[in-house]
C-alpha cells in the first residue's frame, strides 16, 4: 500500500500555493498529512503534486480576531489543545479536542484539515457548526469567508473551489450569559463517532448540532421549548437526520443516542451557563 | 517554491538517535520505508500503512507521530527518535524497556516499539499520569497479544521509577 507518484512542492509563501493550485492541475494541499496520507496510500486520491505549506510560517498562528479565534492552516490539533488561552475563550472547543483522533495524530494534524477533509463524525466540523463559525478561504482570485453551515455540503464535500485553498478557521468566542457541552460516544475513545453533540444554550436559546449521523454536521435551532416539547423537538431532529445502518450501528440505535446524549448535552451546557 | 519531481529521487537529511542521517528518496516515498530500507534501523515496524495501529510512532521533533502517516522529504532537517534510541548503552535497556520485560507487556513484540516511543515522550510531559491517562495515551495503539494489562502495569511501574529518579 503504497501512494503513486507525485510531485512534492514545498511552499514558501501562501501566494506559492495559490499560484500552485491555480496552475498545477489536480494539485492538492497537504498539511499535518493525518487524512490526506492514507489516501494517497489507499490511492483513494491520487494528484499529480502535493503542496506541502507547513513551513509557511504565516499559517501557523492561532490569534483572537473580531470575538473569534482564528485559527491558520499550519496550526496543529495538538498546538491549539495546548494554547493557553484555549477554555477560557472557547470551552466547546476545549471539550472536542481531545476527541480527536489520538495524541499521535493530534500532534501532526491540523485543524484546517479536518475542516478540509469534512468526515461527517469529525469533531472540527461539528464544533465550527455549533458556534456558527465560519471557514476562510482565498485563491488568486481572492479571499472569502464561508459560513460554516455553507462550507460543509455533503460527505466529505465542502464548498471550497479547486483552486482555493483554506486559509483560516474562525471560531466564535464563548459569549457571556452562555453555555456549552460537548458529548460522544464511539465504541473506543479515539474512533470515530457514532453520534457526536455539542450544545450551545443561553436563558432563552438552546442549540444542538449532531455529527455522525448525517452526510455533514447537522445543527438546530430548539429555543423556546419548554422540558416535554424538548424531548419531542430532539426526537423530530433525530429523525430528520435520516440515519442509515452501516457495520458499527443500526439507524435506531444512532437515532436512541441522538435523543439521549442530545438532552444530556443540553443539560450539561445550562449547567455551565456563565 | 521548491519542487521535488516524482520521479526522481531527493537527497533527505535529519538526525535520527542523534547522528546526522541522509538518503535519497522519491517525494512518495513513506517515512516508514525510508527510515528501515534507505537507512537501515528497522526497529521502527510497519503495520496497517494509515495511521491507525501505531505500529510505526517514532518521535518527530520530541512527539510521537506516526512514520507511516509522513513522507521522507518532509522531515527533511527534522530530529528523529526511534526505538533504537532508547536504550542508554548497548546491552543496556532503558526503564520503560526493562518494565515491559519484567510484566510480559509483550509477546510477538511487533506493536512495541511504536508504544515505547509513545510512553517515553507521554511519561516525560507528564510524569504524574495515572491509569487512565495512560490507557488514553495507548489509545492509539493496537496490540493483538497481551490484552493491554500488562502494558498498563509496566507503564504504570516505569511512571513510578521515573519520578524516584527524578525527586532523587
Amino acid at each position: 500500500m503504497k501512494p503513486a507518484q507525485f510531485d512534492y512542492l514545498r511552499a514558501e509563501s501562501i501566494g506559492d500555493v495559490h499560484r500552485a493550485l491555480s496552475e498545477v492541475k489536480d494539485a492538492r494541499v497537504l498539511a499535518g498529512g493525518q487524512t490526506l496520507m492514507p489516501m494517497l496510500s489507499m490511492r483513494l486520491a491520487r494528484p499529480s503534486s502535493v503542496i506541502d505549506i507547513m513551513r509557511i510560517e504565516a499559517l501557523g498562528r492561532i490569534e483572537e480576531k473580531g470575538n473569534a479565534i482564528r485559527v491558520g492552516a499550519a496550526v496543529r490539533q495538538a498546538k491549539l489543545l495546548a494554547w493557553p488561552a484555549l477554555k477560557d475563550r472557547q470551552p466547546l472547543l476545549a471539550a472536542a479536542l481531545p476527541w480527536v483522533g489520538h495524541a499521535q495524530t493530534r500532534n501532526r494534524g491540523t485543524v484546517c484539515g479536518s475542516a478540509a477533509h469534512a468526515d461527517p463524525s469529525a469533531e472540527i466540523p461539528l464544533v465550527l457548526t455549533a458556534l456558527e463559525g465560519s471557514v476562510e478561504v482565498s485563491s488568486l482570485r481572492g479571499a472569502r469567508k464561508v459560513a460554516a453551515a455553507e462550507f460543509f455540503t455533503g460527505l466529505m464535500t465542502t464548498a471550497r473551489a479547486d483552486d482555493e485553498m483554506i486559509e483560516a478557521v474562525h471560531f466564535p468566542v464563548r459569549q457571556p450569559g452562555h453555555g456549552y457541552a460537548f458529548n460522544e460516544y464511539g465504541r473506543r475513545h479515539g474512533d470515530f463517532a457514532l453520534v457526536a453533540c455539542a450544545a450551545v444554550v443561553s436563558r432563552t436559546r438552546v442549540r444542538l448540532a449532531i455529527g455522525g449521523v448525517s452526510d455533514r454536521p447537522v445543527a438546530r435551532d430548539l429555543s423556546g421549548t419548554n422540558d416535554e416539547e424538548l424531548a419531542q423537538a430532539i426526537n423530530d431532529f433525530a429523525w430528520s437526520l435520516e440515519a442509515r445502518d452501516d457495520l458499527h450501528a443500526t439507524a435506531s440505535y444512532r437515532r436512541q443516542l441522538v435523543r439521549e446524549m442530545g438532552i444530556r448535552t443540553i443539560r450539561e451546557a445550562r449547567a455551565c451557563i456563565s | 517554491m521548491h519542487k521535488l519531481a516524482a520521479a526522481s529521487r531527493h537527497l533527505v537529511r535529519f538526525e535520527l538517535n542523534g547522528k546526522a542521517v541522509e538518503g535519497l528518496a522519491e517525494p512518495r516515498t513513506l517515512l516508514t520505508d525510508f527510515i528501515r530500507h534507505e537507512i537501515g534501523a528497522t526497529g521502527t515496524h510497519v503495520g496497517c500503512e494509515h495511521g491507525v495501529c501505531g505500529a510505526c510512532t517514532i518521535q518527530i521533533d520530541g512527539v510521537p507521530a506516526r512514520a507511516c502517516l509522513t513522507l521522507a522529504v518532509q522531515v527533511d532537517g527534522a530530529k528523529l527518535r526511534t526505538v533504537e534510541g532508547l536504550a542508554p548503552e548497548q546491552g543496556r535497556l532503558s526503564i520503560i524497556q526493562e518494565s515491559f520485560r519484567k510484566h510480559h507487556a509483550l509477546q510477538c513484540g511487533f506493536c512495541t516499539a511504536g508504544i515505547l516511543m509513545s510512553l517515553d515522550a507521554f511519561l516525560k510531559a507528564n510524569p504524574d499520569a495515572d491509569e487512565e491517562a495512560l490507557r488514553e495515551n495507548l489509545s492509539g495503539h493496537i496490540c493483538r497479544c497481551t490484552g493491554y494489562a500488562p502494558i498498563v502495569a509496566a507503564a504504570l511501574e516505569a511512571a513510578e521509577k521515573l519520578r524516584e529518579i527524578r525527586n532523587a
